[in-house]
């Protein structure tokens, strides 16, 4: 393993400070419990927080701020954080319209934040995002996993909460746009984990794994690599399956690196997705690309579209002040 | 068998060192069909605890398993936090209610504590996961309790039960956890978080028996 590493132990902590110095415009970070909360404190609105082990960065405290989260709960790497990071996060940022959690669908994710929501002593509700369709939902699963899809959750939810929306609307909104989102991942390298110092799973040169998921599990199959167009029309097929959007649906398309992979290779997919969801008689509104929901070092790219209306796209295009995502500001 | 305080402390740094022997294996297992952070979150729990028994010492047994679950729910995360933490929940509150002075006491409490975790992460047997050894060890604690057994062939009987139901893993489809993902894939692997529990089991029963003797 190489990497940029003093004690392992304390990679998370000097990862967290250094990530709130370079932005103390926007993020406060508290530690033990550790949160991340915006800088101004909002007034009067729904308070959005999420949190997830840490290694996806720049989710999620990276879309801390205005017109986004309130506040975030970075786990230890790939490790779900715990419920009284949660209940410190939103007492402190608490605006008196009640607390929107938001969480990716796993089960240690989904049961820290459920005995964070039992403990919590005001109003709460949760968005819990699975857009990832590699893994085939059924009674038998814990369901789809959530993956970079999340990240337009976050940042619509968050745009209705600064509208001054209640509770259920935003969680409403965020369901919405969590059921008609898909994402699949792909996969060329595994990840490693500072602390096992080790990669997660073998993969030849010549293999790929498809419908990886964010932390390195594995996902549909083992295939043979093949050219990127190859690649990027199996994960477009999937994502078309799942969704099966009307001809001339608007859609967003999200292309998103899983860690080390350049961003000449993720525009290279973009234009091949673009070209392949424009056959399928898709019109591409709004578009992403880059490092948004990483799984440490893993070379490889997820593909995530999202079939837009007019209020998504509302709350897509409003102001953003994060460290992952501004615009209009 | 009564379960006092100092043996809850002492099977606390017996459980921490097991977990660090056995590292491969259960890294190793959580790498083949996991994410590979079982091993890591779970000594970080059993790290806590066992620096936590000069605290511990004081308190009644109940009030020491209450203890655990919350300092397990604020140290581990992931998936086995909220689960070991609900099954010391679970085994407190048993244990506040009956007591822990009778073999049969401590099984109940031990049933409790595995019905607290099932209700938290809706699990059942067959899913390929820590269950598949929690629940067989908590019938056979409760069947050889009544029974009256012996400690000697209690522990015997609840060490069966947990290598059995480990091995059962091997062939089970994971439908729950991180590992449902895989499918047909899962087979061939034993659980990982099964694995955990069966070392741990295993380590408290050779602790009840060397003190026994």
């Amino acid at each position: 393993m190489k990497k940029f590493v003093n004690d392992v132990n304390n990679m998370l902590t000097e990862s967290l400070s250094g990530f709130a110095k370079a932005h103390n415009d926007l993020v406060s970070l508290h530690l033990e419990p550790n949160y991340l909360t915006r800088k101004n404190k909002a007034k009067n609105k729904v308070v959005i927080v999420s949190g997830g082990g840490a290694g996806h960065e720049p989710l999620h405290a990276g879309f801390i701020g205005k017109g986004m989260l309130d506040a975030a709960c970075p786990g230890q790497v790939f490790t779900s954080p715990t419920p009284d990071q949660m209940i410190a996060a939103a007492e402190a940022v608490h605006a008196d319209k009640g607390v929107l959690f938001i969480v990716k669908n796993y089960a240690g994710d989904v049961m820290n934040f459920e005995m964070a929501a039992e403990m919590l002593p005001f109003e709460n509700a949760t968005v819990l995002t699975s857009d990832d369709c590699a893994v085939i939902n059924s009674t038998f699963t814990d369901g789809r996993r959530g993956v970079a899809g999340t990240v337009i959750v976050e940042k619509c939810v968050g745009s209705i909460a600064e509208t001054g929306a209640d509770l259920q609307t935003c969680k409403a909104l965020g369901d919405k746009i969590n059921a008609q989102t898909a994402s699949i991942g792909v996969a060329l390298t595994s990840c490693t984990v500072p602390a096992a110092g080790k990669p997660t799973f073998e993969i030849s040169e010549t293999e790929i794994e498809m419908g990886i998921g964010i932390h390195g599990e594995p996902g549909r199959k083992r295939e043979t690599m093949r050219e990127a167009d190859a690649m990027v029309n199996g994960m477009i097929d999937a994502i078309i399956a799942d969704l099966q959007p009307k001809k001339d649906t608007e859609i967003l398309l999200l292309v998103n690196g899983l860690g080390a992979t350049p961003l000449m290779e993720l525009y290279l997919i973009y234009n091949t997705a673009e070209k392949l969801l424009t056959e399928h008689g898709l019109t591409i509104a709004r578009s992403l690309v880059g490092n948004y929901t990483t799984a440490i070092d893993m070379t490889g790219a997820s593909i995530t579209v999202c079939v837009l209306d007019d209020e998504i796209k509302q709350h897509w295009d409003s102001p953003v002040n994060t460290a992952g995502l501004r615009w209009g500001v | 068998m009564s379960l006092q305080t100092d043996f809850i402390c002492s099977a606390a740094l017996t459980i921490q060192s097991a977990i660090i022997s056995h590292k491969p294996e259960i890294e190793t297992l959580d790498q083949a069909i996991g994410d590979g952070d079982h091993y890591i979150n779970v000594l970080r729990g059993a790290e806590a605890i066992a620096n936590m028994t000069d605290e511990l010492a004081s308190l009644t047994p109940d009030e020491a398993l209450n203890k655990i679950a919350m300092k397990l729910l604020s140290t581990v995360g992931g998936a086995a936090g909220p689960l070991f933490a609900s099954l010391f929940m679970g085994m407190a509150k048993v244990a506040k209610h009956n007591g822990a002075n009778t073999t049969l006491d401590i099984a109940a409490a031990f049933a409790g504590g595995v019905q607290e975790l099932i209700k938290r992460g809706k699990g059942k047997v067959g899913e390929k996961t820590m269950l598949d050894v929690l629940v067989p060890v908590a019938h056979t604690f409760i069947f050889s309790a009544i029974e009256n057994k012996s400690t000697t062939d209690i522990c015997a009987d609840i060490k069966t039960a947990a290598d059995k139901g480990l091995e059962s893993t091997r062939d089970l489809i994971a439908t729950r956890g991180r590992a449902a993902g895989l499918g047909e894939r899962s087979k061939g692997h034993l659980d990982a978080g099964a694995k955990s529990c069966q070392v741990m089991i295993n380590e408290i029963c050779d602790l009840i028996l060397k003190s026994n003797t």
